[in-house]
């Protein structure tokens, strides 16, 4: 077990220089002149050339890639341009909005999708299974910006049940936060509840073929027993996995809700330094979160491999 | 005594071989009457296409004229499904809008199944490549999808071309995978090792005798990335990382009806539902053909 954790964690290594890399090429193709973004097109030449050298933009690309690197991996991310702070301070200061909506929506995902494959596998063929499916075929094709207008609508707009949009710290009280992060939390998670919903009903399906199943229904065992206890035990393993991959989507996909709602998460944060060419803010937040979509991944990889040991052999 | 040894005759199969081979319709029938969702998802996916094709019959007004006495007009006969925030009419744009998602659901489809095969193809057949090859694949697939696509927006400016090479770079290692999958295991296969023995080259091997064998799951996993390339569109233009504000898209049209929606909900109402409908099309199909090629999923 030791062995796979320790060989896991080294395959991320080159991954993660492959993404710092490509971030660092970003920076250097992205059209416009950091100098002349913090400067103004007014200043002097003189003043534009001092600050390249101050910034180092006059070295040559190798050795500005390798104090990328370097700052980068000792979690130095540069200054933003724009809000007067290193990148990574500021990142975390959005960060609990993000986080927040992103445990919102994997609870969302796991509530919804597990019962309604495990339910829908049961009745195999029927209306409930139909009517489930047919609902998870929509869940995945309606796009989020448009299921949260929506939902807006209804449960803001018309109804009054809910807020609109906007967030609040959970330093305000639980109930205060929690409830502008419930329609936006059902918003990220709808589409991924879906699709574990799908793999839910495929995998239970698998799994209640399967002779041991049989066995279980044989010797007279009640048919909870046989879906919970036998089947849906097996059928887990590689849930976990999508459940693994659907919190590294929801992740990435916070970007459009917290739009959509107007949360103060990494995601706006993402835009707005893309709106005002704030280089440094854009390359920092992508890397960071790049990096836990990495660590998501072999955290998963891992818990995987805990729980069934052919995985850790092959 | 001779009974006793004999096959039980499957009447129905002995039947099939003995009627005459049904003409084209009859099989078109019968695949709909197995697999419905390739009817249903067709269906609806010609109607996008008739919109796009006849989009200059269709439309009833400009798309892009702004007539601001017009402004946020409730749907009338007049105007279908209303007017904007700057007076253009909601159903025109609409009709419009479809071709842009259908342009960029093309463009990345095909070029991710020709770039995305031809990588696979190589990493699979080629050890010394996979390495390599496969490694990049991974550190793209380690940027979240929406991330990587406004990243490449933000460096290449708003424009059609660029959001079909963001969507693109974004699927093409998903591809790869697949197709790579396909060709390790079609390597191993006598009539691979019969046709190389014969001293056949390796393009010619590879484009002939392995690429056939992965043509559906790469033909199943095109329809995803079909469906995944209109979605993504959409998703750029909403958050304004997409193609230029002046043509007309569903994402585009969503995103400037937020602040419309307390007074003017019906400017969110026509485009979301276009664009629900397609990629609602385009997934069953997807599934649809993935049936029709692996029947042992049907049902699942």
């Amino acid at each position: 077990m030791l062995a796979f954790i320790i060989r896991r964690c080294l395959t991320t290594i080159p991954v993660m220089l492959l993404v710092a890399t490509g971030v660092f090429l970003l920076l250097k193709l992205t059209p416009g002149d950091p100098v002349g973004v913090i400067l103004g097109p007014d200043a002097s030449e003189d003043r534009r050339a001092a600050l390249r050298d101050q910034l180092g933009l006059n070295d040559p690309l190798l050795q500005q890639y390798g104090r990328w690197l370097w700052d980068a991996a000792h979690g130095d991310l540069g200054d933003s341009l724009f809000l007067d702070r290193p990148v990574l301070t500021a990142i975390g200061q959005r960060a609990q909005p993000t986080l927040m909506l992103t445990a919102i929506a994997v609870v969302v995902t796991v509530l919804i999708g597990f019962p309604a494959g495990i339910i829908a596998a049961q009745n195999r063929g029927g209306w409930v299974d139909i009517g489930t499916m047919a609902l998870a075929m929509i869940g995945i094709s309606i796009p989020t910006f448009w299921l949260g207008l929506n939902l807006i609508l209804i449960f803001g707009v018309k109804l009054r049940w809910l807020p609109v949009a906007g967030y609040k710290p959970l330093s305000a009280g639980v109930w205060e936060s929690l409830q502008y992060l419930i329609l936006p939390g059902i918003t990220l998670g709808a589409a991924q509840a879906a699709l574990l919903a799908r793999m839910t009903r495929s995998m239970m399906l698998d799994v209640l073929n399967q002779d041991y199943v049989r066995t279980a229904r044989a010797k007279g065992l009640i048919e909870r027993r046989v879906v919970y206890a036998h089947a849906l035990r097996n059928a887990m393993l590689p849930l976990i996995n999508i459940v693994g991959l659907a919190v590294a989507a929801l992740l990435g996909g916070a970007v459009v809700t917290e739009q959509i709602f107007n949360i103060p998460g990494v995601g706006r944060l993402l835009i707005q330094a893309i709106g005002r060419r704030d280089v440094p803010l854009v390359q920092g937040t992508v890397l960071v979160t790049a990096g836990i979509y990495v660590l998501v991944n072999l955290v998963v990889d891992i818990v995987c491999a805990a729980l069934d040991p052919r995985v850790r052999q092959s | 005594m001779s009974g006793s040894l004999s096959l039980p005759v499957r009447e129905d199969v002995l039947a099939a071989g003995l009627r005459p081979r049904p003409n084209a319709f009859t099989r078109a029938r019968r695949v709909i009457r197995l697999y419905p969702n390739i009817l249903v998802g067709s269906v609806l996916l010609g109607l996008v296409v008739i919109a796009a094709v006849f989009a200059n019959l269709l439309m009833t007004h400009s798309p892009t004229l702004q007539a601001p006495s017009d402004r946020l007009l409730p749907p009338s006969l007049d105007h279908f499904f209303g007017t904007d925030g700057q007076g253009r009419d909601v159903y025109s744009r609409m009709i419009k809008g479809s071709q842009l998602s259908l342009i960029v659901g093309v463009g990345v489809s095909v070029i991710t199944a020709v770039a995305g095969g031809l990588i696979g193809l190589v990493a699979g057949f080629m050890p010394r490549f996979d390495g390599p090859i496969m490694r990049v694949m991974d550190g793209l697939m380690a940027f979240p999808s929406i991330i990587l696509a406004i990243g490449i927006m933000a460096v290449r400016g708003a424009a059609v071309s660029n959001v079909i090479i963001a969507l693109t770079v974004v699927n093409v290692p998903r591809m790869a995978r697949v197709v790579r999958a396909v060709t390790i295991s079609t390597k191993e296969m006598q009539y691979v090792e019969a046709a190389q023995s014969v001293g056949i080259s390796t393009p010619r091997l590879l484009l002939r005798h392995v690429l056939p064998n992965c043509l559906s799951p790469m033909i199943v996993q095109t329809s995803f990335v079909f469906a995944e390339a209109v979605l993504g569109e959409a998703t750029l233009s909403f958050l304004g990382a997409g193609a230029p504000p002046d043509v007309p898209s569903w994402g585009g049209m969503l995103s400037e009806s937020r602040i419309f929606l307390r007074n003017a909900a019906w400017t969110m109402l026509a485009p979301g539902a276009a664009l629900t409908l397609t990629v609602f099309a385009l997934n069953l199909l997807g599934d649809g053909i993935r049936d029709l090629l692996d029947p042992r999923l049907r049902n699942r």
